[in-house]
């Protein structure tokens, strides 16, 4: 049973913003318009946090993109009423919408902020209403929603695996953000596999993990900046 | 000072009930316009999206949550503090416990209002159930929200029997002294009382029963209630402070929403005879030792937090303490502390009129806190890039106010049906067993007895 996780170098994260873009396309999540994202609805299940070191001019600019940390200890799933947050055995940290009442109060327990509700139904900036992922179900008004690793993927490379009576290789799962990343900053993978580049990377003394001193234990290590 | 008795206490208590004045109409139209407002307001939120509030991202939870930790301590008010009176056997309880049970049966039925007013999709609500589903999906027990769910139903149904309990003779009272209708309806909810002793010892039993049941379920209500917050991981929140803190802050809230509404009812239905000086005074000494408890648990809560000096705590803590939170934080510890303590520390301000004061800031100050608990905290959740902040917007002011207003329109309407205070438990003189019920005109003078 593979365990899902990821490695982003923030050495090589030039804060470009292509995986928040691919995201969005990937994952069919609605454009709120400029008004709400104003407000603080926009919903970026990954965003690239900037952080600035030091006075100007002598800054340092610091990117981090930030997505669900799919925590093996994650405190958003013990706190939905209805197991619309929950577990999967691959230790993804699944969100079932159909089953979500909307009580926000996973979002409010994760350490990340990596969950978002839905404030409207779901609408899109022409022409971007044309280019909904079929894959990907769409959210109503009143759910919480979130980072899936890209789980449509997943359970697709498996199924062909299996069809082709193999193993799913590594790398051949690719996220919409790893995807599109120019600098290959995010790397996925099955971190139970040793040999895999996300689980090596993850190994590297150079890695750590977001928040961890709470105790969420996020799947998601950052390899620290040297340069 | 008078002490009514024997008819006297029957005319007057059922004075409200078979006389009607333009007044009452009038008000009712006042609160009921007010709840109108606020069934059109979550109507919109519903039609329009819950967009139309001003929950933004990170924070989630803000005014609705605030209502209804708030409504759920002004519960406490009644059957907690009515229980415990009756177990001491107080004489001077016997005016003031149903109008406190009434606040308790009533406020929880607001507060039980807004888990649902705040999901997302309310008309789900029903999942919480555990009922026995076709796809064997149970409610999660190890969400707080479910320990809510059980914990306020609970509560919700004792309240309800300890309220409706005392009240049988008195509706048999009203069923003889009325005629038409009204003694049809009153025949009913009377269950056939004669007042036979056997009838008079049943209702001492389960009354007592009730009293000493109620307290631990009334305690671990608003344990259950912090836990929504101590549970999470969250900056402020996860500390082990909150049960007792909670529990504390609910019984002085209470006692601030008890003190309110006997003022009203004093003054609007004539009750001077029997809403004596004393007992807003023995209740203002309690709202001292609630105020005095309340400023003991905010100091533990705060001085361990900047000790401890973890930055996720300490951004959140400066945020209250002296940055864009600090006004209403100030406010806060004014209203709940140093208004009360002055107020109800001092003999010569421990009047009616000081009562009142002191406990609308209570009222005012206790709402800020829960406000202060949730919205700080989301707001300043651990990454600065995350950071936010939260403004209301006209949904969820108009279903606030609309509570309000629907408290007091639950509270008219009460009084018009059924007699605001215990006739039987003041004429407790006539009772055939003296013994369960020390008779209130005789040992327990009203006025001599204090706390």
């Amino acid at each position: 049973m593979p365990r899902w996780g990821m490695a982003a170098d923030l050495d090589r994260c030039n804060g470009c913003g292509a995986c928040v873009v691919a995201c969005h396309a990937e994952n069919n999540i609605s454009t709120v318009g400029p008004e709400e994202a104003a407000r603080g609805r926009a919903k970026h299940w990954l965003r690239v946090e900037r952080y600035w070191e030091g006075d100007f001019p002598d800054v340092r600019v610091t990117f981090r993109p930030v997505l669900c940390q799919h925590c093996d200890n994650a405190p958003c799933e013990p706190v939905c009423p209805t197991y619309a947050s929950h577990h999967t055995e691959e230790g993804l940290n699944a969100q079932v919408y159909n089953r979500c009442i909307g009580t926000r109060y996973c979002a409010n327990a994760c350490p990340y902020n990596a969950r978002f509700f839905d404030f409207f139904n779901p609408s899109w900036d022409k022409p971007l209403h044309l280019q909904l992922n079929p894959d990907v179900s769409l959210r109503m008004v009143g759910v919480v929603e979130k980072c899936t690793f890209c789980v449509q993927r997943i359970n697709g490379a498996q199924v062909q695996a299996k069809a082709e009576g193999r193993g799913v290789r590594d790398g051949e799962i690719q996220p919409a953000c790893a995807q599109s990343c120019p600098s290959r900053a995010l790397v996925f993978g099955d971190l139970d596999d040793p040999e895999s580049q996300a689980s090596r990377l993850s190994r590297s003394p150079r890695g750590s993990h977001l928040l961890e001193d709470t105790g969420s234990r996020p799947k998601v290590a950052y390899l620290a900046r040297q340069a | 000072m008078s002490h009514p008795t024997g008819v006297r206490i029957n005319n007057d208590l059922l004075r409200p009930l078979l006389l009607t004045s333009w007044r009452f109409y009038l008000l009712v139209a006042f609160f009921g316009g007010f709840v109108v407002a606020g069934g059109i307001a979550w109507g919109s939120q519903i039609y329009y999206g819950f967009g139309i509030a001003g929950l933004k991202w990170p924070i989630y939870w803000a005014f609705y949550v605030t209502n209804f930790v708030f409504w759920i301590g002004i519960s406490h008010a009644g059957t907690l503090i009515s229980a415990i009176l009756r177990l001491v056997n107080a004489g001077w309880r016997r005016p003031v416990t149903r109008c406190a049970e009434v606040i308790t049966v009533f406020a929880l039925m607001i507060g039980a209002m807004f888990p649902i007013i705040h999901l997302g999709r309310p008309w789900l609500a029903f999942w919480l159930f555990p009922y026995p589903s076709d796809r064997l999906i149970w409610p999660n027990f190890r969400s707080p929200l479910v320990w809510d769910f059980f914990a306020i139903n609970t509560y919700l149904t004792g309240s309800i029997l300890f309220l409706l309990l005392p009240m049988i003779p008195d509706f048999a009272v009203v069923r003889d002294k009325s005629t038409g209708l009204r003694r049809r309806i009153y025949r009913i909810v009377a269950l056939g009382w004669r007042g036979t002793p056997k009838q008079w010892h049943r209702l001492e039993s389960a009354m007592q029963i009730m009293a000493i049941a109620i307290i631990p379920v009334a305690v671990s209500v608003h344990t259950i209630v912090s836990f929504d917050f101590s549970m999470a991981p969250i900056p402020m929140w996860n500390t082990t402070i909150f049960g007792p803190y909670f529990v504390a802050g609910a019984i002085f809230s209470g006692i601030a929403g008890l003190l309110i509404a006997m003022a009203v009812l004093r003054k609007f239905l004539h009750l001077e005879d029997y809403l004596h000086p004393v007992h807003f005074e023995n209740l203002g000494k309690l709202l001292l030792v609630m105020a005095l408890l309340w400023g003991y648990f905010v100091f533990n809560e705060r001085l361990v937090t900047y000790y401890g000096n973890g930055p996720a705590e300490m951004t959140v803590f400066w945020q209250t303490q002296r940055r864009s939170f600090a006004p209403l934080y100030w406010t806060m510890v004014f209203g709940n502390f140093v208004l009360p303590l002055v107020l109800m520390g001092i003999r010569r301000f421990r009047t009616i009129t000081g009562c009142v004061i002191a406990s609308l800031g209570v009222v005012v100050g206790m709402w800020l806190e829960r406000f202060l608990i949730i919205v700080p905290s989301l707001g300043n959740k651990y990454l600065p890039y995350s950071f936010g902040s939260y403004s209301p917007q006209p949904a969820e002011i108009v279903v606030t106010v609309a509570t309000f207003a629907a408290m007091a329109l639950l509270y008219v309407l009460f009084a018009k049906f059924i007699p605001i205070i215990s006739i039987w438990e003041l004429k407790a003189g006539e009772h055939p067993s003296p013994v369960l019920i020390p008779p209130a005109t005789e040992e327990h003078r009203l006025g001599e007895l204090h706390l």
